[in-house]
């Protein structure tokens, strides 16, 4: 299990380094970022300058080498738009970003798991026709819409929250719960479809005949097996959400790292977005892995055929 | 900003948000004397050698003074951390500088300061941002401690609007000790409000700072505190504004503007930054339709600049004749105009062997894409096919630069400066900007942008915007405008540079 788990982190960090050297490379195709950062008032001589100044007349493949060494020692260098360490910057976004995601997968995972099982024990009864225009409208209703809706309602009108910012924690429940609702969908889907073949199943039969409580068929035996699924998925959604939402930061001035890589990739500030694209990916490779422990740990089946 | 997004939430939210307005909205700011401004860009660092932003521009110079301050409404140049100045010689400025100035660190302001800031921000290492600004500075030298002397490399017309507030004063053992990084962590000048806290990009305090000399040009301010805050969707800074938690917004769109006009104060003011399509006969070869002077002529009599600026512009934009904003000195308006006229277009076009028309690419950056549509089509009437091509600046005027483009579309500012030095001289003059390399042009342009005698340098440009409007190097479109959006409660003056000046604002 131990060099499972070793091999896992090390192909997860070959991942993220990968997923790196590809962003860099595609950044440099958008334009040269040297006139970017000079702005729509820099000359060719001011762009001249600051290509010398960072470095950006040198290779790419020398200028990726120069970076990714420096950052796998921990140092991500200085943003060129703020002048100060990336590891300050990002340090400052990350908190926000990770309540924001997790408060919301959280939330997501509190509506989705009940509303999934209660809809897979009576296919197409009231619960599942209701799960499923929720989902309908969860996938279909663009999130900055719901996020300004939310806003004109709840701001505006009846003045409950407030509508921008994260100064304080009431500033968080808009962005919260507007980012949860496109969560749910996927979530609460898996686990129906997932509750509804486990409940087929004749284990589940036996359980029932044996007599025992269905509360506890339910729990204990069905949603243990149909569960599985619903960790890789939380997996992948958890890390979209923490990759941080663009439309829902913008719309709610909440600063994290979504909108932070965004604005970084426009104004060409290559360091910061580097370092963001580094710590998704990794994000994302920790998180899937830690899907698979915890489904190995779940389900001894799949520990013979991972070891 | 998120472009894409912003448009579409524009399209949903709008209506959304016009039902909305019933609400009455209490007005925060006024109750406890607090400015609250949202930027839809996140500030960069507060100093003002390396930033190209208006929004960090703007925080910059309300906490730090220049050696002058200009005023726009007369064009004279007032005292400011200098209380006179005179050139003892062609390339030699004396300044006599004002005693009993206080930093908002306790420092008082001396001779020391001018001299460490220009020394430091001069030198190539520090990496200011723009050559421009301090490139004609070879020295500064400390007479006594409220004298000095700065030594010009080269003559330069702009050198008194430069000193006039775009080049800040920082106290100098503070900043020849923590440089750049630190004067943007604790920045620290002599201005009207100093920073009492930060959250780079995020959100800024400012706080009335009650020593400012009462001679200065930013004297009077009347509101106690400023909160600026990063509000990327303009969608959310509307609502903000009507719910009475915002007291200024800026850079509204002119749709967007009529349909707030009716529950908040909106004004919209002029501004220095014009559009333009820039043409590039010598780029490419000589046979290019866009070679001949006839087809760039042809080309701008065949677009309908008035009905575009009429549907884009907003308010206060007019069409242009110049490649200069009238506003700025230097700027002639005695010139040929190319009036709509797609019939003589036509003709020209056939006079000069097109006929049938041709195609040809035109980039636009920093424009929106129904303005350059409406170029295309107007073309299109007279046989011209356009192929856009939408690019991020950065990648346009790389391309242009590179001379691969025939025609460029965009926009230029002029630094907010209203001389026409600062947007002739870098298209024309001969630099790497400048696709046409006339020497004529370059040689009259020179001698308007360092000549100190005011009438040599107007009859220079005269002659140098002739000139260029005669062979129609490029159709110019329109001048821009700037909307705010404003608490009822607010009283505020918006300037044509762009800077936002809050000393002046106060409430009702």
């Amino acid at each position: 299990m131990l060099s499972f788990l070793l091999r896992r982190l090390v192909v997860a960090l070959g991942v993220a380094v990968a997923v790196s050297a590809l962003s860099f490379a595609l950044i440099f195709l958008t334009g040269d970022p040297a006139i970017a950062i000079a702005g729509s008032g820099g000359s060719a001589g001011d762009a001249e300058a600051i290509r010398l100044a960072y470095g950006f007349d040198r290779p790419i493949v020398v200028q990726y080498a120069d970076w990714i060494g420096s950052a796998l020692t921990g140092d991500f260098g200085q943003s060129i738009y703020f002048n100060i360490p990336v590891s300050e910057i990002i340090g400052n976004r990350i908190p926000v970003t990770l309540t924001l995601g997790m408060l919301a997968f959280l939330a997501a995972l509190a509506i989705a798991l009940p509303l999934g099982v209660a809809a897979a024990m009576r296919p197409n009864g009231f619960i599942d026709r209701f799960a499923l225009v929720l989902a309908v409208s969860g996938q279909a209703v663009p999130s900055f819409w719901l996020g300004l809706m939310a806003i004109v309602v709840f701001g505006v009108w009846y003045g409950l929250v407030p509508i921008s910012g994260t100064e304080t924690w009431q500033g968080y429940i808009l962005p919260v719960l507007v980012l949860a609702y496109s969560a749910i969908p996927e979530l609460m889907r898996i686990t129906r479809s997932g509750m509804i073949e486990v409940l087929n199943t004749d284990y589940i039969r036996s359980a029932q005949a044996k007599g025992l409580p269905t509360g506890r068929v339910i729990l204990v035996h069905a949603l243990r097996n149909a569960v599985l699924p619903l960790i890789s998925l939380s997996a992948v959604q958890l890390g979209i959400l923490l990759s941080g939402s663009i439309v829902i930061e913008s719309v709610f001035a909440v600063n994290g790292l979504g909108r932070l890589a965004w604005e970084s990739l426009l104004r060409s500030d290559l360091p910061v977005v580097q370092a963001i694209i580094l710590i998704l990916s990794l994000f994302y490779v920790v998180l899937t892995t830690a899907a698979d422990l915890l489904n190995a740990w779940l389900d001894p089946r799949l520990r013979g055929g991972a070891a | 900003m998120t472009l894409t997004t912003t448009t579409m939430a524009r399209l949903l939210g709008a209506s959304a948000l016009a039902l909305s307005l019933a609400a009455g909205a209490a007005h925060a700011g006024k109750a406890d004397d607090t400015l609250n401004v949202a930027f839809a860009a996140e500030p960069e660092p507060l100093d003002s050698y390396k930033i190209a932003g208006r929004q960090g521009l703007i925080l910059a110079r309300h906490i730090y003074d220049g050696l002058l301050y200009k005023d726009l409404n007369t064009g004279e140049f007032l005292p400011a951390l200098a209380e006179s100045y005179e050139y003892v010689e062609p390339l030699v400025m004396e300044f006599k500088l004002r005693e009993g100035v206080k930093f908002h660190n306790g420092a008082d302001f001396t001779a020391d300061d001018v001299v460490t800031t220009f020394d430091m921000v001069t030198d190539p290492e520090y990496g200011t941002r723009y050559a421009i600004y301090v490139d004609w500075i070879d020295s500064v030298e400390k007479i006594d401690d409220y004298t000095v002397r700065i030594n010009m490399s080269k003559p330069f017309a702009g050198a008194l609007e430069m000193l006039a507030d775009a080049l800040p004063i920082y106290p100098h053992e503070f900043f020849a000790e923590n440089g750049s990084e630190g004067i943007t962590r604790t920045p620290i000048g002599t201005g009207p409000y100093k920073l009492v806290s930060q959250e780079p990009g995020v959100r800024y305090e400012l706080e009335k700072f009650e020593d400012y000399y009462p001679e200065g040009p930013k004297a009077g301010a009347s509101i106690g505190k400023i909160v600026v805050r990063t509000i990327p969707e303009l969608n959310t800074q509307y609502a903000e504004l009507m719910s009475g938690n915002l007291d200024w917004i800026w850079r509204i769109p002119p749709d967007q503007a009529s349909r707030l006009e009716s529950r908040v104060q909106v004004i919209s003011a002029p501004i220095m930054r014009i559009a333009y399509v820039g043409f590039a006969p010598l780029a490419l070869d000589a046979e290019s339709p866009i070679a001949k002077q006839e087809v760039r002529q042809a080309l701008i009599h065949a677009v309908n600049r008035e009905a575009i600026t009429k549907a884009f512009g907003g308010a206060g934009s007019e069409v242009l004749n110049t490649p200069c904003n009238p506003a700025q000195f230097g700027c002639e308006q005695d010139v040929t105009a190319y009036e709509y006229d797609p019939e003589k277009a036509r003709q020209m076009l056939a006079d000069a062997g097109y006929a049938d028309g041709f195609e040809m690419e035109m980039v636009f950056a920093a424009m929106p894409r129904p303005v350059a549509e409406a170029v295309a089509a107007d073309l299109a009437k007279v046989g011209v096919t356009l192929i856009l091509n939408e690019q991020q600046y950065a990648a346009g005027v790389g391309q242009w630069r590179a001379k691969e483009l025939p025609a460029f579309f965009s926009n230029w500012g002029s630094y907010g400066i209203g001389d026409a030095a600062f947007i002739l001289s870098n298209f024309f003059g001969g630099g790497a900007d400048d696709l046409i390399q006339d020497p004529q042009l370059a040689e009259w342009l020179t001698t308007a942008d360092t000549a100190s005698d005011r009438e040599v340098r107007a009859e220079n440009y005269s002659m140098a915007v002739k000139e260029i409007v005669d062979q129609a190097y490029w159709m110019p479109m329109y001048n821009f405008n700037v909307n705010y959006g404003l608490s009822p409660d607010l009283s505020f003056t918006p300037y044509p540079d762009e800077f936002a000046r809050w000393w002046e604002a106060s409430w009702k």
